[in-house]
């Protein structure tokens, strides 16, 4: 466990190394949320989340998008989107998940979409679009994916979606 | 241009390339399943141009349970059964990283035996998808004998599955802080002797399915998928490996005793069908190795630990992924300090396969979309959590 | 029976049968002891055709499909009672095995496939999600149980079922069938 502990105090000389890069390129526009071995988030604006993802997949090479997030606060009023992506090209970023997340109003959450940069969320997108109902525009086919056509109620994964009988 | 009524039966798709005079230039529409041989519980709607597919749309979601929500209802040791129902075929897999989350977020420590026991299961498991996963692709290709190997071998493993956790195939065998109960005593004896007939019985896989004219003949060539693409579309796992990038979580980032293990990443150039069900057979290799190597090294003790009624987690967040059988799995846990998780996320590999699928299927043959969509490791089930 | 029908009493003359009312009651009955003396002969045939021949579609709606294919697996091997060989083409089926969990996605295309297969036809419910919903009985997108939606012959409860449940259940379904009366 100690040897454990002592490997990842080492290893976050590298996670400093890409908050680093980050922060010299964009300044305040982008927060250092936490920095955890092998794990970083950043937290950015919508308006410049597509100059960071493009930054993060062409600089350091974080090129291989693994999930989109959304999670739903109620009480701050807000949605958060959060992306992670990985590396495949660069040995030294490659243990590494770097997410960035962006902050939604929750009663008009619109950001622009990834998909240009990374063709892979396209569905991951549409997914949070359903499950949240956060409308990612310019997105190429933004409709329903996975729950029936004629679903009527408001996005589920929203708290204030409660199943039926377990109300709180 | 204007929409017929009932041309249009997905929203916001409509038929292109009409005339002026509403004839269409040849482009047809095909809605292939969700009761269709050559796709499970999963709808694909192509279009065609003759025999060509000129795009095709997948239509996910016949089996969307909701688990994502039913985790927010649920304290952390009640999710486990039904987070392995969205993967049976490889239900240590899946259960893993949830596993990992939240004794991370509960700071709970786990037995080095444990750890070894989780490999060994996990392993194995990973055999018995491939297995089914062959078998199926066998049934699409039309060679009943390459269904009825598998399906026989798979037994075996099963067994040792069983003997284990008590369940054939639904084991919920990982829980946070270990594993659920220790080995029987003459387990290691019995999963050496099956593991052992298992590899010995790959060899001759090789002679009747992959040197097969026939299996070649539909697989070779067919929706070849460039390194590129594959990254930029995150495909993971085989799919990833067999276009030649050398990506396995277990080597890039180890979990539980995966650094003290030998074993190779397998990569394949081709990037076709028939290196994405090259690579699981290789990798079945490897997996039979891990498990023979961690039953050599397995410490005695204790398997589990004690953890109080209800754990509680710190509030944060932990994001974990592990290599499963179809590839990089991974789960997103926040946490506010309740016994429930505030939200749970399931980053699942055949999910992110949908997009890699589109792609390939643009171009190719009608006739080779099944020996495309399997290849895919697909798994309707997983995919639509 | 015959010879009753034919003279119901001995005094009678047979100008009363030759009467064209009378002719007509005669034809009726006898046809109705015609259907009693094949009925059971015959019915035994059809439903022992039909009890060996048990062709089931091939739709799989959740996870027990796995447990499905294991069934016909080498192990348990369920053709050798006559069963089970999924098959792609519902206009030759006679069998729907509903395999797990039926999604409010999927309810109308089960009951659309339903409909399209030809009489006389029978339905498994296999796995606890398919009789009431099993785990997922919370779950805002799962039916509870199938059997609101088709009418269902044997329910197979686990989750999932093992191929030995399954295959009793099958056995089950043939016995249901041997008793069922030919019209």
């Amino acid at each position: 466990m100690s040897q454990q502990g002592q490997a990842d105090t080492d290893q976050l000389i590298v996670e400093k190394e890409v908050v680093d890069k980050v922060t010299a390129r964009f300044g305040e526009k982008v927060k250092v949320a936490y920095v955890k071995p092998r794990r970083i988030r950043f937290n950015v604006s919508k308006d410049h989340i597509i100059d960071l993802a493009r930054f993060v997949r062409d600089e350091l090479g974080f090129d291989h998008p693994i999930s989109v997030a959304g999670v739903d606060y109620p009480k701050n009023k807000m949605i958060d989107v959060v992306y992670h992506v990985g590396s495949c090209t660069n040995e030294r970023y490659r243990s590494f998940v770097l997410a960035f997340a962006v902050q939604l109003d929750r009663d008009d959450p619109v950001m622009p979409t990834l998909t240009p940069v990374y063709r892979g969320v396209e569905y991951h997108e549409r997914e949070t679009f359903e499950m949240l109902g956060v409308i990612f525009e310019g997105h190429p086919r933004l409709e329903r994916l996975l729950l029936p056509e004629d679903w009527a109620d408001i996005p589920p994964l929203r708290k204030d979606f409660h199943i039926k009988g377990r109300e709180e | 241009m204007g929409v017929e009524m009932g041309r249009e039966r997905i929203p916001g798709f409509e038929l292109e390339g009409r005339d002026e005079d509403g004839m269409d230039r040849g482009i047809l529409t095909l809605s292939v399943g969700p009761q269709h041989p050559g796709s499970g519980h999963f709808r694909l709607i192509v279009k065609v141009d003759g025999d060509m597919i000129v795009e095709a749309l997948p239509d996910p979601g016949y089996v969307h349970r909701g688990e994502e929500k039913m985790c927010e209802y649920r304290n952390y040791i009640q999710n486990i059964p039904h987070l392995e129902r969205p993967m049976i075929a490889d239900s240590c897999g899946i259960l893993y990283p949830y596993v990992l989350a939240v004794e991370e977020i509960c700071n709970i420590a786990v037995p080095e035996r444990a750890k070894y026991i989780r490999v060994i299961m996990a392993e194995i498991n990973r055999c018995i998808f491939e297995l089914y996963w062959l078998g199926i692709y066998g049934i699409f290709l039309g060679h009943s004998t390459m269904f009825m190997w598998p399906m026989a071998d798979r037994e075996l493993l099963i067994d040792l599955a069983e003997m284990a956790s008590g369940a054939r195939v639904t084991h919920a065998y990982f829980v946070p802080g270990g594993v659920r109960n220790d080995l029987p005593d003459a387990f290691p004896e019995k999963a050496k002797r099956h593991l052992l007939y298992f590899k010995n019985r790959l060899k001759e896989y090789k002679d009747i399915f992959y040197d097969n004219p026939l299996f070649q003949a539909r697989t070779v060539g067919v929706g070849i998928l460039s390194k590129e693409d594959a990254i930029n579309l995150g495909a993971t796992g085989p799919v990833l490996r067999a276009s030649g990038v050398e990506h396995d979580i277990r080597k890039v980032e180890p979990y539980d005793v995966y650094d003290e293990l030998d074993f190779e990443v397998i990569t394949m150039k081709e990037g076709d069908s028939f290196a994405r069900a090259y690579v699981p057979w290789l990798e079945m290799y490897e997996s039979v190795e891990i498990a023979l190597q961690a039953l050599e090294k397995m410490p005695s003790g204790p398997v589990r630990t004690k953890l109080g009624p209800n754990p509680k987690g710190a509030v944060g967040e932990a994001f974990k992924r592990v290599e499963a059988a179809r590839g990089e799995l991974a789960y997103y846990l926040v946490s506010d300090g309740n016994p429930k998780p505030y939200r749970v996320k399931l980053s699942v590999p055949s999910f992110r396969e949908i997009p890699v699928m589109a792609h390939l299927l643009k171009g190719a043959k009608l006739a080779d979309m099944p020996s495309i969509y399997w290849s895919m490791n697909y798994w309707p089930v997983e995919a639509d959590r | 029976m015959l010879r009753e029908l034919l003279s119901p009493k001995r005094e009678s003359k047979v100008a009363d049968v030759e009467r064209p009312a009378n002719f007509n009651v005669l034809v009726g009955k006898l046809s109705e002891v015609l259907v009693r003396a094949v009925d059971k002969p015959l019915g035994y045939a059809i439903n022992w055709g039909r009890l060996w021949s048990l062709w089931p579609v091939h739709l799989e709606t959740a996870c027990c499909s796995l447990e499905f294919g294991a069934a016909s697996g080498p192990r348990y091997d369920v053709e050798r009672f006559g069963i089970i060989e999924a098959f792609g083409s519902l206009r030759q089926c006679d069998l729907m095995v509903i395999q797990g969990t039926v999604t409010r996605k999927m309810a109308p295309r089960v009951r659309m496939i339903y409909d399209q297969m030809p009489e006389p036809k029978y339905v498994i419910a296999m796995g606890a999600c398919a009789i009431t919903g099993g785990l997922y009985f919370d779950s805002y997108n799962v039916l509870p149980g199938i059997d609101g939606v088709i009418p269902v012959d044997v329910y197979v409860p686990g989750c999932p079922p093992r191929p030995e449940t399954l295959i009793q259940g099958c056995i089950l379904l043939q016995e249901k069938i041997k008793r069922t009366r030919f019209r």
